[in-house]
């Protein structure tokens, strides 16, 4: 039984770490500010939050999954506030979302044109 | 686990990972122009370094560079960019050269150093032979207490640890003398609440703030038994006191923690650890040694049922000892940072009403 457990709950941790790559590759290849921000927010959240439920399988009922439950609240509680304050001073501070059909640019075709401010 | 190669260290491989991106965030800090952007990646910089000493077991340390580096410094360092320009600009190149010479021969010299270390967790280095191991076979004698850091750092070298509060303390003297204790003028009442972007900080920061203060007194009280102690529990305790300033505003915070008692209390906290030495060396010990705490005839009056097993029955003077000092230590570290960040705090206001004025 603990050792079907704890690889469900390694199961868990890969996918979260699988997740949170997702959002390291999202927050680098989407195009503008809000939808990097949207993928560096729900994957950190999800990827932490799967690591940790995860953890809690491997550790079963001690003390530990008391504390990493505490994380877990914690990180429920930071992360998405941090992701809705960055997006919330993008946009009091101006910051305009890019709204339009998306074209794949290439690398060195976009070296040669200077970068707007609109720019991704 | 089996069915990894035996010459497979996980440690060493983490160490590996954790130092390249050490290495990699300090060669992006000193490229990049924009200071706003430098002091994130310096912040980064400190949470990798607390990763790494936790690999290395080493938790009380990672604690506080999570604290101090990742946390306090980074809002105060952002404080004071309010104050300044965002960007640097690039030097000419030939102005560098001194510099780099310095960095290089400074860093030959740190590796001719780490070559002559002995091996992490060699067991006949001296610092683990002789000192280190005296302390491990002492502290359950003396002190009785589970966390041997905490023991060395508050009784045994309770001499440094009451030069590094009064270190701090002079720190935060030191910015106070500088920038002030915080804004002269009253700070304007704020803004109508109609049309409020903050709400959903506001909200977060109410349910936060109360545990990150209970997560303090935690880790004050149970930095005998495990990792923590006055110092990282008075950054934490800091910590909650400026994110308090950062979601509702300075002067609400001055209006509920004054600079007045900021001050007063970061004075309170060495005074205390030095009285605590005082009333020792009265009852007849050294300066701060904590057997000598109570006077003989008091000890003689504890309840049986205080004391416990009788193995902990003589070590009363020192659990109370620590205690105290390590209520000293969390006044001051906590008080002083609050205070240097009133001062920045105090300034960025003026500055900004300056601004307004032109």
């Amino acid at each position: 039984m603990d050792s079907v457990l704890s690889w469900i709950g390694g199961g868990f941790v890969v996918a979260g770490v699988a997740l949170s790559l997702l959002g390291a590759i999202g927050v680098l290849r989407f195009p503008d500010f809000y939808t990097r921000i949207h993928a560096a927010s729900i994957t950190d959240t999800g990827g932490a939050s799967l690591v940790l439920l995860g953890l809690c399988l491997i550790a079963g009922l001690t003390l530990t999954t008391l504390k990493l439950v505490f994380v877990w609240v914690f990180v429920m509680l930071t992360t998405p506030v941090a992701a809705n304050a960055l997006a919330n001073a993008a946009f009091s501070s101006g910051h305009k979302p890019r709204i339009g059909t998306f074209q794949i640019v290439r690398t060195d075709e976009r070296r040669k044109t200077p970068r707007g401010p609109d720019a991704p | 686990m089996t069915a990894l190669p035996s010459s497979f260290d996980v440690t060493l491989a983490l160490d590996i990972v954790l130092l390249v991106m050490l290495l990699v965030v300090a060669g992006a800090v000193a490229r990049t122009r924009s200071l706003l952007a430098a002091i994130i990646m310096f912040s980064v910089y400190s949470l990798i370094s607390a990763v790494w000493l936790v690999v290395m077991d080493a938790p009380d340390v990672a604690f506080t560079e999570a604290v101090v580096g990742a946390g306090v410094s980074t809002i105060i360092l952002l404080g004071a960019i309010l104050l300044t320009r965002g960007e640097a600009e690039r030097p000419d190149w030939r102005r560098l050269i001194a510099p780099a010479l310095a960095c290089i021969a400074v860093g030959g010299l740190l590796v001719f150093a780490a070559i002559g270390l002995p091996g992490l967790g060699d067991a006949a280095s001296p610092a683990n032979a002789y000192v280190g191991r005296a302390y491990l076979e002492a502290t359950p004698k003396d002190i009785g207490m589970p966390n041997v850091v905490t023991a060395v750092l508050s009784s045994y070298r309770s001499f440094d640890t009451l030069g590094e509060t009064t270190v701090i303390f002079a720190a935060g003297v030191g910015v106070a003398l500088m920038l002030g204790f915080g804004p002269r003028a009253s700070l304007a009442p704020p803004s109508a609440v109609i049309g409020d972007h903050h709400v959903v900080p506001r909200v977060a920061a109410k349910l936060l703030i109360p545990l990150v203060a209970l997560f303090a007194f935690y880790v004050q009280f149970h930095g005998d038994l495990g990792a923590g102690g006055g110092f990282q529990a008075g950054v934490i305790m800091a910590a909650a006191i400026i994110l308090h300033a950062l979601v509702f505003g300075l002067r609400e915070t001055m209006a509920a923690i004054p600079p007045r008692v900021a001050r007063s209390l970061a004075s309170l906290g060495v005074l205390l650890y030095a009285g605590i030495g005082v009333i020792c060396m009265m009852n007849g010990g050294g300066f701060l040694d904590y057997d000598y705490l109570f006077p003989p005839s008091v000890e003689q009056q504890i309840p049986g049922w205080l004391l416990g097993d009788s193995e902990h029955a003589h070590h009363w003077g020192q659990h109370f000892g620590i205690m105290l000092i390590e209520l000293g230590v969390l006044l001051t570290v906590s008080a002083t940072m609050v205070t240097i960040f009133y001062g920045f705090g105090g300034r960025t206001v003026e500055a900004a009403r300056q601004e307004a004025k032109q």
